[in-house]
């Protein structure tokens, strides 16, 4: 029994040590296999490590602030967060949506609205442009499958008041209107990359480096002057409520530089929430719609007549009866002015004046004078669709085309092409280009008319607010302005309407070197008056004293020159 | 062991004073204590990591030690006799247990597990019986004839399978594997015949299929399938053990850093903190940092052997052996699962992974090793 202990004893120590070197030898195999994932796969596998982790991420490219002449923002980019998912990481844990269960900012409820019907996809977006701490609230529960994405959102800090210049970008921030669009490729910029460490559920953890530079966007400077801008669209509006009328435009140009200082219209829109929004408060009319400019392009008809040497401004015309037959058709006055000069006849608005005139003229000489004065072409400013205007070009005219053009009927413009029109009067007879952008130097610019007749034209202009003229109501305390009213009748189921009518007028202040431009455009204004005496003036008479005011012009007239002169006389 | 040997050891311990003399009077084997804190130490800075730097974490699990200690300090005072004595009442408690787990159990995560004691919390009968079984098997052994017979070698299996099976029921394939191993290794110990095992590892080679397709519950045969071949479903069951490797090699020699690894920090990798965390450990200290854990579990374990080895009684003597090779072997286990080369099976990292019942009983087993060790003197 002893031996056979002791035996058993030599053997159990035998055994012992077997069993030891056994382990022993796993565990030097589970070392070779720890020394052959750390050194020999290490490549491998860390690469997978990061293929798990690291990501390469857009960098959305700020885009560049649109401002107005003194730098105001106009339009500005603010970072938002845009939630997506990956619908099929989403559906596999389902369980964890309940955890969005009474969220304020994405319910579970409306989570799956979003993900069930996409189940196959592995991209849809489920809330865009949230604050960055509302998308917090969402993330922080952790939703597998639910990302977040840096973008940036417009936002207009003039709102309505310069939307129809400065357009707005859609939800992907790609200009739809306005500068907006025409400057989209200067104001966007381009994205760069940046690669992070994304956790299990998606959410950066850390950004590592950036492979390539979001290069931002240019700023864009506009010609608008802010304090202008609210000014005319103020007055604007108020003008167009007062007369119940259907819209209306302001252009404020500096004749000087050709730049424009405002340009607004009504009705508008709030490009910040663009919810309800119709298609006809997006345009900009002062560019895009088209009208007959009536009385106000008799300036340029009497341009054409002073600068050919047929008549000066004090040559008499004899207006009696009020009337003249041409081609069998009658064109009448407002009344009986009688015989007076040229100038008076102006101020008076004579439609049988400028008739004697043009049927006087060769027949392509007024037509090839209101083309150097811009007509019927684009002002070419980098503005999304801008018209042309319709200037007639005949071989031959017949005496009543001729007629009817010299006092504004038979050709279509654009509010700012009658700006520019009136800015080469304004400019000693120069044609600068207009300019949405604000302009530095200013281009040397076409002559059209020669500067004396510019001259004359202005002083003529000054009579038509005179108490002789039709637009008292034009004045501007403490300045000397002058303009020409116009009252057209508007095209309705292709007649002429008896009562609808477009009132119009057109200033340049101050009057012994005038700089600024205002065109007025009321819209069929509903109410008992409609002449552009009546309805246009009066806005003219505010924006442009505004302008001045603000701009520091040196008063060149005493309070009150007018004093004493009743408002309503006015007629066009 | 033999007369002379222990004669030898002797004077080396009394000749020491002051505290080696105290730590011995109460019973501590001071390397063996030393090694425990040390991986302990190590274990709580990376669980501090794992764990998403949560400190509340690293205080629960501190917690969890001093229970530990203590359990493991009132067994090291009890002599060996007494655990020869208790073993076959302990085993047939945890028996009843095992019995009355698969009754009225409490169910988690689709297993019957644990019992629920009112007043004192769930318990799993499992984790005693990775002490009970070794401890029978070694007392069953204790006067009998050595290399065992036939009959012996089958009361022995009977005893390590019996309660291996239970727990396979529950099912807790991992845990039953272990406990068979802790009884299995005594088994060898005391002269298992080769014929015996070479007949059980050809029975294994022709049985294992047959369990594949006729025993393994669905998800442990997915289990094996994703062991075979994770590349096979990446996104499903293949996760774990994909992110585990990838983090694991991504350390590599000095690791990403501590608080660093990619993988653990960003939530890629499952279980961080508990049986995964030695993944976690090679990402953030790499290939160095495993070689000092290593190296702390290979004193620990150096230190159990040779207490065994020197133990008095053939009880002592298997009975340690068993506990120590046990503590080796949950090492292999875990480290082989989250290095991919064995199935995944949940067996934490002793003494590093976070959670509770585990590390009990394994401080309940070093206590009994240190009372091996302690008391031999006055058994002499």
């Amino acid at each position: 029994m002893k031996s056979a202990q002791r035996n058993s004893t030599g053997s159990l120590r035998k055994r012992y040590l077997f069993m030891v070197a056994f382990w022993a030898l796993l565990g030097i195999g589970l070392l070779a296999r720890a020394v052959d994932l750390h050194i020999v796969q290490h490549e491998f596998l860390s690469r997978q490590g990061d293929m798990r982790n690291l990501r390469v991420e857009p960098l959305a490219a700020h885009r560049g602030v649109i401002s107005d002449r003194h730098g105001r923002p106009l339009a500005v980019s603010t970072p938002v967060i845009t939630l997506w998912a990956n619908p099929r990481e989403a559906l596999e844990s389902r369980d964890s949506w309940s955890r969005l269960n009474g969220n304020k900012v994405l319910d579970s409820k409306a989570l799956a609205q979003r993900v069930l019907p996409n189940s196959q996809r592995e991209f849809i977006y489920l809330s865009r442009h949230l604050a960055p701490e509302q998308a917090q609230q969402v993330l922080d529960q952790r939703v597998p499958g639910i990302y977040a994405l840096t973008e940036y959102r417009r936002y207009y800090p003039a709102a309505e008041v310069t939307s129809h210049v400065v357009g707005f970008t859609n939800i992907d921030d790609i200009g739809q209107e306005g500068i907006e669009l025409s400057f989209e490729e200067v104001l966007r910029g381009a994205a760069g990359r940046k690669r992070v460490v994304r956790d299990l559920i998606g959410r950066v953890i850390q950004d590592i480096e950036i492979i390539e530079e979001a290069r931002p966007g240019q700023d864009v400077q506009l010609s608008i002057d802010l304090r202008l801008q609210y000014l005319a669209y103020r007055e604007l509006m108020s003008a167009v409520s007062r007369h119940n009328a259907s819209g209306g435009s302001v252009v404020v140009l500096d004749a000087d530089t050709g730049e424009i200082l405002a340009m607004v219209n009504q009705p508008g829109y709030n490009p910040n929430g663009r919810a309800s929004l119709s298609p006809s408060a997006m345009r900009n009319r002062a560019v895009t719609d088209l009208f007959e400019p009536g009385s106000t392009l008799k300036t340029i008809t009497l341009a054409t007549a002073l600068e050919a040497g047929m008549v000066t401004p004090h040559s008499m015309i004899d207006t009696r009866p009020g009337t003249i037959r041409v081609s069998g058709k009658t064109i009448r006055d407002h009344r009986n002015y009688g015989v007076m000069d040229i100038t008076a006849a102006f101020g008076k608005s004579s439609n049988v004046m400028t008739t004697k005139l043009a049927l006087d003229m060769q027949p392509q000489q007024l037509q090839n004078m209101l083309d150097r004065f811009g007509f019927g072409r684009a002002t070419g400013i980098p503005f999304p669709g801008e018209s042309d205007g319709v200037l007639p070009l005949r071989a031959r005219w017949r005496d009543i085309e001729q007629a009817t053009l010299s006092y504004g009927y038979g050709i279509s413009v654009t509010a700012l092409q009658l700006a520019q029109a009136y800015a080469v009067v304004a400019n000693d007879g120069v044609h600068l280009p207009v300019s949405l952008t604000r302009v530095n130097e200013p281009p040397k610019g076409e002559r059209v008319i020669s500067a004396a007749t510019a001259g004359m034209l202005v002083d003529m202009l000054g009579v038509v607010v005179s108490d002789h003229g039709t637009a008292r109501q034009a004045r501007v305390n403490g300045y000397q302005v002058g303009g020409k009213t116009g009252t057209v009748h508007k095209i309705v189921n292709g007649a002429y309407a008896d009562d609808n009518y477009l009132s119009l007028f057109v200033g340049v202040a101050p009057l012994d070197n005038p700089r600024y431009v205002t065109v007025v455009v009321i819209d069929d204004p509903a109410g008992e008056a409609y002449y552009g005496g009546e309805v246009a003036a009066p806005v003219f008479s505010r924006v442009m004293e505004g302008v001045l005011r603000t701009l520091n012009v040196t008063p060149d007239a005493s309070q009150g020159i007018w004093a004493g002169v009743t408002a309503s006389e006015g007629r066009s | 062991m033999s007369n002379h040997e222990y004669l030898r050891q002797l004077p080396s311990h009394q000749r020491g004073p002051g505290n080696l003399d105290l730590a011995f009077r109460l019973h501590i084997d001071m390397p063996l204590l030393a090694g425990l804190l040390a991986i302990m130490g190590f274990g709580l800075f990376v669980l501090y990591s794992a764990g998403g730097e949560s400190m509340d974490l690293v205080l629960r699990q501190l917690t969890r030690f001093l229970v530990g200690f203590i359990v493991l300090f009132v067994l090291a005072q009890l002599p060996p006799r007494t655990f020869r004595f208790w073993s076959p009442v302990l085993y047939g408690i945890g028996l009843l247990m095992l019995i009355l787990v698969l009754v009225i159990g409490t169910e988690a995560k689709g297993a019957q597990r644990w019992l629920s004691l009112p007043g004192i919390g769930r318990f799993q009968p499992s984790e005693m019986m990775k002490i009970a079984v070794p401890a029978l098997v070694a007392w069953f052994f204790r006067d009998r004839a050595l290399p065992p017979s036939m009959g012996d070698t089958f009361v022995a299996l009977m005893i390590i399978l019996v309660p291996a099976m239970l727990i396979g029921r529950q099912p807790d394939l991992g845990t039953a594997l272990l406990i068979s191993m802790s009884g299995l290794v005594i088994l060898f110990m005391a002269g298992l015949s080769w014929r015996v095992i070479g007949a059980s590892v050809a029975g294994a080679a022709i049985a294992a299929p047959l369990m594949y397709f006729y025993v393994l519950h669905d998800y442990q045969r997915r289990r094996v399938d994703t062991f075979l071949n994770p590349e096979a479903d990446p996104l499903g069951a293949g996760w774990n053990i994909i992110q585990s490797k990838t983090a694991i090699g991504s350390g590599g020699i000095q690791g990403k850093g501590w608080l660093n690894g990619t993988q653990s920090q960003l939530d890629f990798l499952p279980e961080s903190h508990t049986d995964f965390i030695f993944a976690v450990l090679s990402e953030e200290l790499g290939l160095l940092g495993i070689l000092l854990l290593f190296a702390l579990y290979l004193f620990v374990i150096g230190r159990c052997l040779w207490i065994s080895y020197h133990a008095q009684d053939l009880f002592s003597r298997l009975f340690g052996a068993g506990l120590a090779l046990t503590f080796f072997i949950y090492i292999l286990v875990n480290v082989g699962m989250v290095s991919g080369l064995l199935p995944v099976v949940g067996v934490p990292l002793p003494l590093i992974s976070y959670g509770g019942t585990s590390i009990v009983t394994l401080l309940a087993g070093f206590g009994i090793l240190m009372s091996v060790h302690t008391h031999r003197r006055l058994m002499g």
